[in-house]
């Protein structure tokens, strides 16, 4: 009997957990898309380009290295989710708004950067993934991930750059 | 004379309009190896419940790019450059728990163009 109990106790523990995860993720999700989408919009002068070269308008003028980086983990609730999904295969959507806050986060964090320089574009720009091991190896994996942004910030010249 | 230059220009461009490379002194390079932290592992492992970032490592991770890129600018100092060109960086996972941070690139002495 009270090991019934006790093993029910359990159940509804992990079920909590999990609706707190789920809650406070998605709270934290929608929360942190709004402040991307406001600090893409604010920082929308700052041109991005992965191309090496920069114009020749920009010749001369300073130039530096920016980077931005974030890492991110996902709830546990849409882990497990991944997890159950990963039986049939196909996309985890969980994982990709994961990935994508990461990346536009740390590309934003790149451009502030940039913009406290004074830049107007950034070259070059080099997008990085890393995954980092926990503790308990890879089976009991907590799925968190580095993104890195890179790339070389350059100020503009005074004249308009429409040649 | 590069010395006196205080600030290295760090880019990973190889090739600069309004600049010229007068001296290529080879390759720099700066690393370092950091572990987590015990509290800053629990804190994250707390966090990741909830998933979203961890600040925690942000900082760790951030704090290493610096540490490697100083480092291999006091190298490049050393070699009389004023600029490091090309620069990459790379991580690597050697323990668990444990990472290494890589930065690496050409010192060279470049000048302006009049």
């Amino acid at each position: 009997m009270g090991d019934l109990l006790s093993q029910f106790s359990t159940i509804i523990f992990v079920v909590i957990l999990m609706g707190v995860a789920f809650i406070f993720g998605s709270i934290g999700q929608s929360r942190h898309y709004r402040s991307i989408k406001r600090r893409e919009w604010q920082l929308r002068r700052i041109l991005v380009f992965n191309e090496k070269m920069p114009p020749a308008s920009f010749a001369g003028q300073e130039f530096a290295l920016v980077s931005g980086s974030v890492v991110m983990g996902s709830d546990h609730f849409r882990q497990v989710l991944a997890g159950l999904k990963s039986i049939f295969g196909g996309r985890l959507g969980s994982f990709e708004t994961m990935l994508d806050r990461g990346r536009r986060e740390s590309i934003l964090r790149m451009k502030e950067q940039a913009a406290r320089m004074g830049a107007t574009a950034i070259f070059n720009v080099r997008l990085e993934t890393s995954v980092l091991s926990s503790r308990e190896g890879r089976k009991q994996g907590l799925a968190c991930a580095e993104l890195i942004a890179y790339g070389t910030a350059w100020r503009g010249s005074d004249k308009p750059h429409a040649a | 004379m590069a010395n006196s230059a205080s600030r290295l220009m760090l880019s990973n461009i190889e090739y600069f309009p309004g600049y010229t490379v007068s001296k290529h002194l080879g390759l720099v390079q700066g690393s370092t190896v950091r572990a987590k932290h015990v509290g800053r592992d629990i804190m994250a492992g707390l966090k990741n419940i909830v998933g979203g970032e961890l600040k925690g490592y942000t900082e760790l991770l951030n704090d290493s790019r610096q540490e490697a890129i100083e480092r291999m600018s006091a190298q490049a100092h050393a070699v009389g450059a004023n600029a490091v060109i090309n620069v990459r960086f790379s991580t690597a996972n050697i323990a668990a728990g444990a990472a290494e941070i890589l930065a690496y690139g050409t010192a060279v002495v470049l000048e302006r163009r009049e």
